[in-house]
């Protein structure tokens, strides 16, 4: 398969998730949409990397993993909060979370 | 020290009299800031001295000493030098300025002692002494004009020193517009001046102005005509008088120093002081010399009618400046400058008597109140006698010797000269009768309650009011104090009007034709460039014209006597019979309502219009409106994309990123 | 060959079904499990691509751990079903220009002149993406991110104990979260004050998590009965 395939479905998957945010209101889906973007991105890195031969875009996609995982602590670590605070599970909601 | 040194001391005297009255007002006890500031105008006069016994060291022709303390700025074809230039018509002005400025200071540490702005009386009086010194000792156009600009601010300062009158207020900006109207004819003189010779500072342009300008040379003579408006504002002649009589809102001794005395007869000096140039442009020279007339027959005549003393002794001033100015107008420089002098003399003492007068009457200036104060103030009494004899030119006093020398100098030189010499011998009629009116009328005749308790030994008290409107007062600062001082009970106001009335008794000593010319000798050196030098009526003239005054004064005296004195009533019946005459005198011609229709309410007007139109619809609807309008629109906008909203931003987001990526697209394609 | 694109495109088939699973589903446990379903394909993606130590890692890593912790939560949490479609403008607008994105990225991709996109790749050797190889990337030339990483995560740990603590212990898990700004202005507001309410001995200090949000309440806070 020639390495375009893989970064076209990349860029098809990143939309997806893109879509996903902006539509969805319940926070947990919202970062799973964001798993989404995040995943079409290292898949279009392992793509690139595979077209050079190189293997850092590897690394890169391991290192993107690795935050990936982070992100997904603390937002989950923010809607366990919310829950047990009695807030609305709701990203509209949501609005005065500065400070 | 150098005639140069003593004339520098000369202005700085009464600058350090003013900064330190001003910065160490607090620490002051009693009357001190007085008697700082009056050591400070003697010093000023004791400079004088001395720089007239340097001058007269030097031979005749030397008596011109011009010394500069820095360059002022020098740029662009301009040179001007921070100079001043002592000569035999300087030291004059300064003794006269400086001596009489002295005696009233002296005046006024007794008669403002009560009130609460005391100290920033003598700061303003020194500051006013200071500037009136630069105007007479300045080298050059440039300081000649700060000096005119600096004195009409004392002069605000001072009329609206009661700052919390109405009156005062108003009538202080009243003169100061109409001071500025006749410092911008002195800017645009002085600038036609430069034009045409290259130079701003006397001697060169003197040097320069036969060369320069052919005789009624249209530059000069305009240049020429803006320096008189100058004067004319200063000096308060037709059209350009209508601030003085309104100006006597000030304290008395303030009337006495700037209104008679000082301020007044700037105009005076400045024409003499620039005769070369109205010697070759003659016609301004006539102009002023006609304006001098009309305002001396004006100011008398109004002066007949008006019921405030102050008013009167102020229109009487008018006069008398007029007919100075007619003399220097017609050249007859030495005459119009003795009368300078010996007015300052005697209408200094009248306002001093006068002042002496309203404080015996609680505040009160209206003539129609005062009655009998013969008896009851003695002192008070002699010296304003003395005064109205000096001003009505009685023999000998030295008010007569001072009018005939000019009246007698333009019967000779006849023509335009000899008529208008003929309407100041009516004038002079005119002046002794009014003057002894006031007497007449504030000493004799049964005495007012006032006058009755002051015989009885107590100094009346009433509620403190505003003479002009009547309205009641309080005594704090903005106010007049709460006491009234008098003559008789005030050693400083006696040490301060008993040489005046000296003074105006023996002054004409200098100047008796035939007999003595001291002031002639000693004026010489700066008019020896004049035209006219060396002309002289001859002593024969001059005697006639000594009688013929002298026999016009008894006339008036003697008609007044029998009006006020001798059947009194006269004046009331005359009135009644000729209501419209009265009117138009006591309207002091109608030039105030003339005045008011033509200029002030088209001003007004006019800034309603700004106000309502400019200011209100465009500025602030338009400019100011349509800015924040447009501020505030984009505001919203910004507002809106910080809403708080999650799902906002990444949509934000999203748009950004395909935005760029269509226009990295088109860009590469 | 053919086995390799027939089996990329069924990879390829369960990437998209699972993304477009993880959108469209109303449940978040399916969306969740929708999700475990698109890594799975991806980890097929990754074989497909040589890599084989990233295959392997997005398996045990992000299906294994990451989807756990998804799991865990979603059960704690429970099913919180949103409208299809998404509300108001950014729901109607978001999708538009995700498609335009999408539009645009293809343009890029497919009319790019990077030859080398039309070809299956460079040529490389023998166990490109063998665990040894990509270790010894790690260590050599990528030693710092891969230490920064490390510390990321040891900081991520720190920040999850600290926002999701109780502070009254285990047996008041339902009791203690009554808001504590009922009644009051919310925080940011004028009057509120951010971070506590007042005269709450039990105030959180300011800047951490328990002054999060807005104090209305979704449930009814459930008071524990007097024992």
């Amino acid at each position: 398969m020639d390495v375009v395939w893989f970064v076209v479905l990349a860029a098809f998957i990143f939309c997806i998730g893109a879509a996903g945010v902006l539509t969805r209101r319940n926070p947990l889906v919202v970062l799973l949409c964001l798993e989404l973007m995040l995943n079409a991105g290292n898949l279009a890195l392992v793509a690139f990397s595979r077209m050079v031969g190189n293997r850092e875009g590897q690394v890169f996609a391991l290192i993107v993993m690795v935050v990936a995982a982070c992100e997904v602590v603390i937002g989950l670590g923010l809607i366990v909060a919310m829950y047990r605070r009695r807030l609305a599970i709701d990203v509209d909601e949501m609005r005065e979370l500065s400070g | 020290m150098t005639a140069g040194g003593w004339g520098w001391l000369v202005v700085a005297f009464p600058l350090v009299g003013c900064a330190v009255v001003s910065l160490a007002w607090r620490w002051l006890p009693g009357r001190s800031a007085g008697w700082i500031a009056s050591g400070a105008v003697l010093g000023s006069f004791g400079s004088a001295i001395g720089a007239l016994a340097q001058l007269q060291d030097r031979p005749a022709h030397e008596r011109t000493v011009v010394s500069s303390l820095f360059d002022y700025f020098h740029t662009a074809g301009v040179n001007v030098d921070m100079g001043i230039q002592v000569d035999p018509l300087s030291v004059f002005m300064a003794l006269v300025v400086s001596g009489v400025s002295f005696l009233i200071h002296v005046y006024s540490v007794a008669y403002m002692s009560s009130d609460r702005g005391y100290a920033r009386y003598f700061a303003y009086l020194n500051y006013f002494v200071f500037s009136m010194l630069l105007l007479v000792m300045a080298g050059n156009f440039v300081l000649l004009i700060v000096g005119w600009a600096f004195v009409g601010a004392a002069s605000y300062l001072l009329i609206s020193f009661w700052y919390r009158r109405t009156t005062a207020t108003r009538a202080g900006l009243k003169a100061f517009v109409m001071n500025v109207i006749g410092d911008v004819g002195m800017v645009v003189g002085a600038f036609l001046i430069f034009r045409e010779t290259g130079f701003l500072d006397y001697q060169h342009v003197f040097a320069a102005t036969d060369h320069a300008f052919a005789v009624n040379d249209g530059t000069l003579v305009a240049a020429c005509i803006l320096f008189l408006v100058g004067a004319f504002a200063k000096s308060a002649q037709l059209p350009l008088h209508t601030w003085l009589p309104d100006a006597m809102e000030g304290p008395t001794p303030v009337s006495a120093l700037i209104h008679a005395a000082t301020m007044v007869t700037a105009g005076v000096y400045l024409i003499a002081r620039l005769h070369p140039l109205f010697e070759q442009a003659p016609a301004a020279g006539d102009v002023a010399a006609i304006v001098g007339c009309a305002t001396l027959l004006f100011a008398a005549t109004v002066a007949l009618v008006v019921t405030d003393l102050k008013r009167v002794i102020a229109y009487s001033t008018m006069s008398q400046i007029g007919y100075m100015i007619m003399g220097v107008g017609s050249f007859a420089y030495t005459a119009g400058l003795f009368h300078l002098m010996t007015h300052a003399f005697f209408k200094a003492l009248l306002f001093m008597g006068a002042g002496s007068v309203i404080g015996a009457m609680g505040g009160e200036q209206s003539l129609d109140k005062m009655r009998g104060f013969r008896r009851a103030m003695p002192f008070t009494f002699v010296t304003f006698t003395v005064g109205a004899l000096a001003l009505s030119a009685f023999p000998p006093m030295s008010g007569l010797f001072s009018k005939d020398a000019i009246l007698a100098f333009q019967l000779d030189r006849g023509g335009l000269y000899a008529v208008l010499a003929i309407v100041g011998y009516i004038a002079a009629g005119i002046t002794a009768f009014y003057a002894f009116r006031m007497v007449f009328r504030v000493f004799f005749g049964d005495p007012v309650e006032q006058a009755a308790s002051l015989e009885a030994g107590e100094l009346w008290h009433g509620e403190h009011f505003n003479p002009a409107t009547g309205e009641a007062e309080d005594t704090d600062v903005g106010f007049p104090g709460p006491e009234h001082h008098i003559a008789e009970r005030e050693r400083p106001m006696r040490a301060a009007m008993a040489p005046l009335a000296l003074l105006s008794i023996v002054g004409g000593i200098v100047f008796i034709p035939g007999v003595t010319d001291v002031l002639e000798r000693f004026l010489e050196p700066a008019f020896e460039d004049s035209r006219l030098a060396g002309q002289q009526p001859s002593v024969g003239a001059e005697w006639a014209g000594l009688v013929l005054g002298g026999m016009l004064s008894v006339v008036g005296i003697v008609a007044a006597w029998r009006m006020y004195v001798y059947r009194p009533g006269i004046t009331l019946r005359i009135r009644d019979r000729l209501p419209r005459v009265h009117d138009f005198l006591l309207h002091k011609w109608y030039f105030d309502e003339l005045y008011d229709a033509l200029v002030v309410r088209p001003a007004l007007a006019f800034g309603r219009f700004g106000q309502t139109v400019v200011e209100t619809a465009f500025v602030q609807g338009v400019v100011i409106g349509g800015a924040t309008s447009v501020v505030r629109a984009g505001t919203e906008l910004a507002r809106a994309i910080q809403n708080g909203y999650l799902r906002t931003y990444a949509l934000v987001l999203v748009i950004g990123l395909s935005g760029l990526g269509l226009y990295f697209l088109l860009q590469s394609s | 060959m053919l086995l390799e694109q027939i089996l990329f495109f069924v990879a390829a088939a369960g990437a998209i079904g699972g993304a477009l699973g993880v959108v469209l589903l109303r449940n978040p446990f399916f969306s969740v499990l929708a999700l475990v379903a698109h890594l799975v394909a991806l980890a097929l993606l990754f074989l497909l691509l040589n890599a084989e130590f990233i295959a392997a890692a997005q398996l045990v890593v992000y299906a294994g751990a990451v989807m756990v912790l998804y799991v865990f939560v979603v059960a704690y949490i429970g099913g919180v079903e949103d409208p299809l479609g998404g509300t108001g403008l950014v729901g109607r607008l978001g999708p538009v220009f995700a498609g335009a994105l999408l539009a645009e990225l293809t343009i890029a991709v497919v009319g790019s002149g990077l030859d080398a996109l039309n070809t299956r790749g460079a040529d490389i050797p023998a166990g490109f993406g063998s665990p040894g190889a990509i270790g010894k990337l790690l260590l050599e030339k990528f030693l710092i991110p891969f230490e920064a990483a490390s510390f990321l995560l040891l900081v991520a740990a720190v920040g999850a104990i600290v926002l999701a603590r109780r502070r009254r212990g285990l047996e008041e898990a339902d009791a203690d979260d009554m808001p504590d700004r009922a009644g009051r202005a919310p925080i940011g507001y004028p009057g509120g004050r951010a971070g506590a309410g007042e005269g709450d001995d039990e105030g959180p200090p300011p800047g951490t998590a328990e002054g999060l949000g807005d104090p209305t309440p979704v449930r009814e806070p459930v008071t524990p009965e007097p024992a």
